[in-house]
């Protein structure tokens, strides 16, 4: 079988570039509240402004999620949702005119097997991987695998990284960088703080990549303030939680108002 | 002792793969980079620590006057009559001060937290007694402690909740997933990766990402290097067989790995058998499973088709894990040491035996090791000779051996 030719995240930050703005990144997982509405909700991201779509798969052990992520998790492994179910996702993301990349915990790859899941993803569509518990120096098939398949492979970076880190992990990414800009588990925060910003000027220092800050983003001013300064604003937790503890066409609904207030925000922050 | 182990090199290295923190294949680290500073300043910390002569001498120091090593060894004559005839001989952790072997390791990772300069220490405890062990090293040296156990956990072992909070420490139930020891420390990691820049996170087995499996072991060493001293005095040859329990594997590691040279002596690990390895509640990785990630470290994992971590089994908390210490995943890719299982019901009567013929109550853990060390001593017969670490004592099991044996009701109140 010949390898599908992946299509990354490049062509966004350029046109993102050309627009004078951040772009939009938004998290949701697979499976919560069900497998068909966890689709229709990020085809609701594409619609209201999403310009990159990560997908999440549901994982036993998610070590660095916080509460909202972990709920929605457990739903949809208590629901019955597969790691298969992550290809037809990407397959309406990519439909949808954005790009899908897949968020997971390393174990849900290894055990398909490093080679088969790229093969899949790029065959579903899918733009890449970004794996939070994967640092390059794991990496090795994944690596070759992605090199082989064209999909981006996004490690993270971290306000406790050093700057031999930075170069490492930047070194090893294709796409874009994740910064994880505060020490802690995925969640909303009232302030983003300053640590994101030097994490990005940092971050800068060691690659000409885009540098995408995640963890805590949920306001559209939150959204404007981060996309003066970083490539991409990554959303989850508070998008996550407009489906929590709602019918699905209302969280549908609120999912598709707070998406648009995100999107406002990374237009205003003209950079 | 003629043999300190302040001197003793690795022995198993050679055996190892080139890759710093893998055993073989088995190992690494799988965690976020939010982490990776902080564990290569406590690979640094501690290699420094393990050939400083001062952090070796307030070690051994400790050791003596305050855990009580060495642990003696105690031949059980009347329990090895139900082994074959085989010798048994007991290596006695469960003496050490908070009645098990994890405060070898624990004050090894007190002593380095101190020299790291951060003044908190956060652990995971399944049955309690690593977390005991924090509570205790961190009110000897003046940290701030919290320990994150399972709710299950806290209920069927309530009595070392007390111990923990009276020792000063912050416990704290985990409700998420199977509220177990594998949920305890998805929590821990959640706190250390929130909090690290103050905080250690003393992880309290051989599992975890590197260097947490090597380090683990070498504070644990001890147990075999003294075992295998007291050994030769008393019976003037090596033992056949070398038996311990294995959740993590840390005191398994601990005992083996002086032997590991010794190309005679087989190293036998007993997992959890649970209700059987064909009920699904179960314990025993190696009986069952296939190489995975989980909490850092590659190594055999109990998982389903889609990498999803399965939940195990086991009447005893300490063991009752889904993933095992890589090194023991290498030792038996290589064959040098081999992996049975007890079952609930094995280890029980195990468990009773000890208790009715030596008048020693050991605990749910080690009760697996003399469940192994009771079918291996009658493979071996009248000639053979046995070790097993005796990695804890029982006090804390008391009600689950109570209700197991009918002697108490459901309530609790006395039967008999």
């Amino acid at each position: 079988m010949t390898p599908a030719t992946a299509v990354g995240s490049a062509a966004v930050f350029e046109t993102c570039r050309e627009e004078g703005r951040a772009a939009l990144v938004g998290y949701l997982p697979v499976g919560f509240p069900d497998v068909a509405t966890s689709i229709r909700a990020m085809v609701t991201l594409v619609e209201n402004g999403c310009d990159i779509v990560e997908i999440g798969i549901p994982y036993s052990d998610p070590v660095i999620d916080g509460p909202a992520i972990q709920r929605a998790a457990s739903a949809a492994l208590a629901g019955g949702t597969r790691v298969e179910d992550v290809f037809a996702a990407a397959r309406a993301v990519r439909d949808a005119g954005a790009v899908p990349l897949v968020m997971t915990y390393w174990n849900l790859v290894l055990r398909r097997g490093v080679d088969r899941f790229a093969d899949d993803l790029a065959a579903a569509g899918g733009g890449g991987l970004i794996t939070p518990d994967l640092i390059p120096d794991e990496a090795g098939d994944w690596i070759a695998a992605s090199d082989r398949t064209g999909l981006d492979r996004v490690f993270l970076v971290a306000p406790s990284s050093t700057p031999e880190r930075l170069a490492t992990v930047t070194g090893a990414c294709r796409g874009f960088v994740y910064a994880a800009s505060t020490m802690g588990v995925t969640g909303v925060r009232s302030s983003v703080g300053t640590a994101a910003d030097e994490l990005v000027e940092r971050t800068r220092a060691a690659t000409d990549l885009p540098v995408c800050v995640g963890l805590g983003v949920s306001t559209g001013e939150q959204a404007a303030q981060v996309g003066s300064f970083a490539d991409g604003v990554i959303v989850g937790s508070a998008l996550v939680t407009t489906l929590l503890d709602v019918e699905p066409e209302a969280g549908l609904a609120r999912l598709a108002e707070v998406t648009r207030e995100l999107a406002a925000g990374v237009r205003e922050s003209k950079r | 002792m003629s043999e300190q182990h302040t001197s003793e090199q690795p022995k198993s290295e050679h055996l190892m793969s080139d890759a710093p923190g893998r055993f073989g294949r088995f190992g690494g680290r799988y965690v976020p980079e939010a982490l990776i500073p902080a564990l290569e300043q406590l690979d640094e910390v501690r290699q420094k620590a393990m050939v400083d002569p001062d952090f070796q001498a307030e070690l051994d120091h400790l050791h003596k006057t305050y855990t009580g090593r060495p642990s003696i060894i105690t031949e059980v004559p009347r329990f090895a009559a139900h082994a074959g005839g085989a010798r048994v001989i007991l290596k006695r952790e469960d003496l050490n001060h908070t009645g098990s072997h994890k405060i070898n390791n624990v004050l090894g990772q007190a002593l380095l937290t101190r020299r790291m300069g951060k003044r908190r220490i956060i652990a995971e405890t399944g049955a309690g007694q690593h977390g005991v062990a924090t509570a205790t090293a961190a009110a000897l040296m003046g940290l701030d402690c919290t320990v994150y156990m399972g709710k299950v956990d806290t209920e069927r072992q309530a009595l070392n909740v007390a111990r923990m909070k009276i020792l000063g420490a912050e416990v704290i139930p985990v409700e998420h997933g199977s509220a177990t020891l594998k949920d305890a420390i998805n929590e821990a990691l959640r706190d250390w990766v929130t909090n690290v820049h103050d905080t250690h996170y003393c992880i309290g087995t051989v599992t975890g990402p590197h260097p947490f499996p090597e380090m683990v072991r070498d504070f644990h060493k001890i147990i075999g290097i003294e075992a295998r001293q007291q050994v030769l005095e008393l019976t003037g040859r090596l033992p056949d067989a070398v038996i311990a329990c294995v959740g993590g594997g840390s005191n398994a590691m601990g005992i083996f790995h002086r032997f590991i040279e010794d190309e005679g002596v087989r190293l036998i690990g007993v997992e959890a058998g649970g209700e059987g390895v064909e009920s699904g509640r179960h314990a025993a990785r190696f009986a069952s499973a296939e190489p995975g990630v989980l909490h850092g470290a590659m190594s055999y994992l109990m998982q389903d088709d889609d990498g999803q971590t399965l939940e195990s089994h086991s009447v005893s908390a300490g063991l009752d894990y889904p993933s095992v210490g890589p090194e023991h995943s290498h030792l038996k890719d290589i064959g040098r040491a081999e992996y049975r299982y007890a079952t609930d019901e094995e280890t029980m009567e195990a468990f009773r035996l000890l208790c009715r013929t030596e008048g020693i109550i050991p605990a749910l853990e080690s009760s697996h090791a003399l469940a192994g060390a009771l079918d291996v001593g009658r493979e071996l017969g009248p000639d053979g000779l046995i070790l097993v670490n005796l990695s804890g004592r029982g006090d804390k099991d008391m009600h689950t051996a109570a209700a197991w044996f009918g002697l108490i009701d459901a309530q609790g109140e006395g039967t008999v």
